[in-house]
């Protein structure tokens, strides 16, 4: 077994969820069984390949540029409103779960 | 007018000439949905405000006598994981059971801009997460076929939509073959575009390396129509490429004498059921029939392509969903007694046991101790998947596989067994993970008549070659068996 009660709570906690008794209990079990089949990973040896995280990263780029200038496709002219118009505040708050016209409310942050 | 196998140009023109009205055809169409989808629950939330004043544009520009834009007056169906303004958009969650996007995704904007009429949004797997379209919080999907199976997901709803002819082409979206293996268990034509293809803004995202929007449709021209009106760069999604979109209908006719087609025994091994095979093999004599060269690839690291995605997947969905907290928009549980206790009972009470199992891995992979050995190596395995590929298009034009390992399963049967589940997407993953376009189209069906998908699988920014060869594979079909 890989992943126990403790690491399940551990990571749940990283995560921001609770997660029920049951819920734990199904996850060990389910994470357990996931983490077994991907083991077969290790049969590859990737000591010398590189990492892949994206795929746009390999059309577009201009490789006889330096740094962030190979990735100039990307980009646009920084100028404000360039692409769309900012939502208005009523707009931006209208999905809001508590709001008070002006921002979005919150219970307490600061704990004491 | 029959609304039954409608196609694309079957509705541009009869709207056009005045047989019958855009107004016309989408009322039929609720009416349809209305009689067939109870049973079917392909639907989430029809916008039918929105669909008949679209209908009416088009209908005043075919009374004056303009001639229509490529989808004019084609009701179609938009997977309820792409933002569509004011209408209620909810990725099948109960997280976003009341979200009202503020504006649209640039693919269902890109539709309408080409005169289709939405007539609402599907159902689908609880943040595009599943592979049968049971895990939507809201109700499941059952396929059009055999109402005690599932449609296959996550884009069930739209699959379903366009099997049932509740909508004559519908939008999905593609990460792990949401697209495909949907149109595969529900026999209708579903591509995923090359990775970039299509902008991504305004779909919510689920894994962003890997996410794609495509159409299902009931024929390869209305799945080429579709895409090359969504398809090109747009500023508001940085991945977009950059790359000119070719007329995709136009290449349709052109000749597939001579194209040399992969065949990789990667994706006939074990785990295959017979009548998917038997019609597969059948599917590729046809095309050899056709003058296209059958040849043999390599394919090694697929056996490994399950297990990389879910790690990439996951540590995407993780860091994606970070962003369901309860403040701006979406589900905010009852009666907190601080911040973190509303955010973790917003997301325990919110998100479904699929979408909370993929959290923590993604998380675990993620996390410290674990980064290296899951979360990096599951990338290194992309970047192997990835040149298998690379090399096996140095020999072939495209690659033909089954789309699934088998046809559509029950509800239930495999609703408790996650790994059997995440095994349904054996050979569709693969495409997701290298980034390059791949479709199904309907070759056969088993002996309970229900339907087998072959998949053609192309190089990046290739659409034109695959969706060649499904055409000519569909027209062949048609012919021979009279349809």
């Amino acid at each position: 077994m890989k992943v126990t009660e403790k690491d399940v709570a551990y990571v749940a906690d990283l995560a921001n969820l609770e997660l029920s008794e049951d819920e734990r209990t199904h996850m060990v079990r389910d994470l357990n069984s996931i983490l077994d089949y991907i083991d077969r990973l290790n049969e590859l040896d990737t000591t010398n390949v590189e990492p892949m995280a994206q795929v746009s990263d390999r059309y577009g780029v201009d490789e006889s540029k330096q740094g962030s200038e190979r990735f100039a496709y990307a980009s646009r002219e920084d100028v404000l409103e360039g692409l769309r118009k900012s939502l208005s505040q009523e707009a931006a708050l209208t999905n809001a779960p508590d709001s008070d016209g002006t921002f979005f409310r919150v219970p307490k942050v600061i704990e004491r | 007018m029959d609304v039954t196998s409608l196609t694309i140009d079957d509705v541009r023109s009869a709207v056009q000439e005045r047989k019958t009205t855009a107004l016309a055809l989408a009322e039929q169409h609720y009416a349809r949905i209305q009689k067939e989808d109870g049973e079917i629950g392909a639907f989430l939330t029809l916008c039918k405000e929105r669909a008949l004043e679209q209908a009416d544009r088009i209908d005043r520009m075919a009374a004056e006598g303009r001639p229509l834009p490529p989808l004019g007056g084609v009701p179609v169906g938009i997977k309820d994981v792409m933002s569509t303004c004011n209408v209620r958009t909810t990725a099948g969650s109960k997280v976003l059971g009341n979200y009202i996007p503020p504006y649209d995704c640039t693919a269902v904007a890109r539709m309408e801009a080409a005169g289709a009429v939405v007539l609402g949004k599907t159902n689908c797997d609880e943040f595009a997460m599943g592979s049968s379209n049971e895990n939507s919080a809201f109700h499941p999907v059952r396929n059009p076929h055999d109402l005690t199976r599932v449609p296959g997901g996550s884009s069930g709803g739209s699959a379903a939509a366009v099997a049932a002819d509740m909508a004559v082409v519908a939008l999905g979206s593609d990460t792990g073959g949401s697209i495909r293996q949907p149109a595969s268990f529900c026999g209708v034509v579903g591509l995923m575009p090359t990775y970039g293809r299509v902008s991504r803004y305004g779909l919510i995202a689920f894994a962003s390396s890997l996410d794609h929007i495509g159409p299902l449709a009931k024929t390869v021209k209305d799945a080429a129509t579709v895409l090359r009106t969504i398809a090109g760069r747009d500023p508001m999604d940085s991945t977009s490429a950059d790359v000119p979109v070719p007329d995709y209908v136009a290449e349709l006719e052109k000749p597939v004498r001579g194209l040399k087609l992969g065949v990789a025994k990667e994706y006939f091994g074990d785990g295959l059921d017979d009548e998917v095979r038997h019609a597969v093999e059948t599917a590729i004599d046809k095309l050899k029939g056709l003058g296209c060269e059958i040849v043999p690839v390599s394919l090694p690291h697929t056996p490994y392509a399950i297990p990389a995605y879910y790690l990439i997947a996951t540590a995407e969905a993780s860091s994606n969903l970070a962003r369901y907290d309860g403040v701006r928009y979406g589900y905010r549980a009852n009666g907190v007694k601080s911040l973190s206790d509303m955010y973790r009972r917003s997301r325990d009470e919110g998100f479904g046991a699929e979408v909370k199992r993929r959290i923590m891995l993604g998380t675990y992979a993620l996390s410290a101790g674990y980064y290296d050995a899951y979360y990096l190596k599951a990338q290194k395995v992309r970047t192997l998947l990835t040149r298998d590929f690379e090399e096996a298009f140095r020999q072939v034009d495209a690659i033909v596989t089954p789309t699934c390992p088998t046809a559509a399963f029950r509800l239930d049967e495999k609703s408790n067994d996650p790994l059997a589940m995440y095994l349904a997407d054996i050979y569709t993953v693969t495409a997701d993970l290298a980034g390059i376009p791949g479709i199904s189209i309907p070759c056969g069906e088993t002996k309970t008549k229900l339907p087998i998908g072959l998949q053609i699988l192309g190089k990046h920014f290739d659409e034109g070659t695959i969706l060649r060869v499904a055409y000519s594979y569909e027209q062949t079909d048609l012919r021979q068996t009279g349809n």
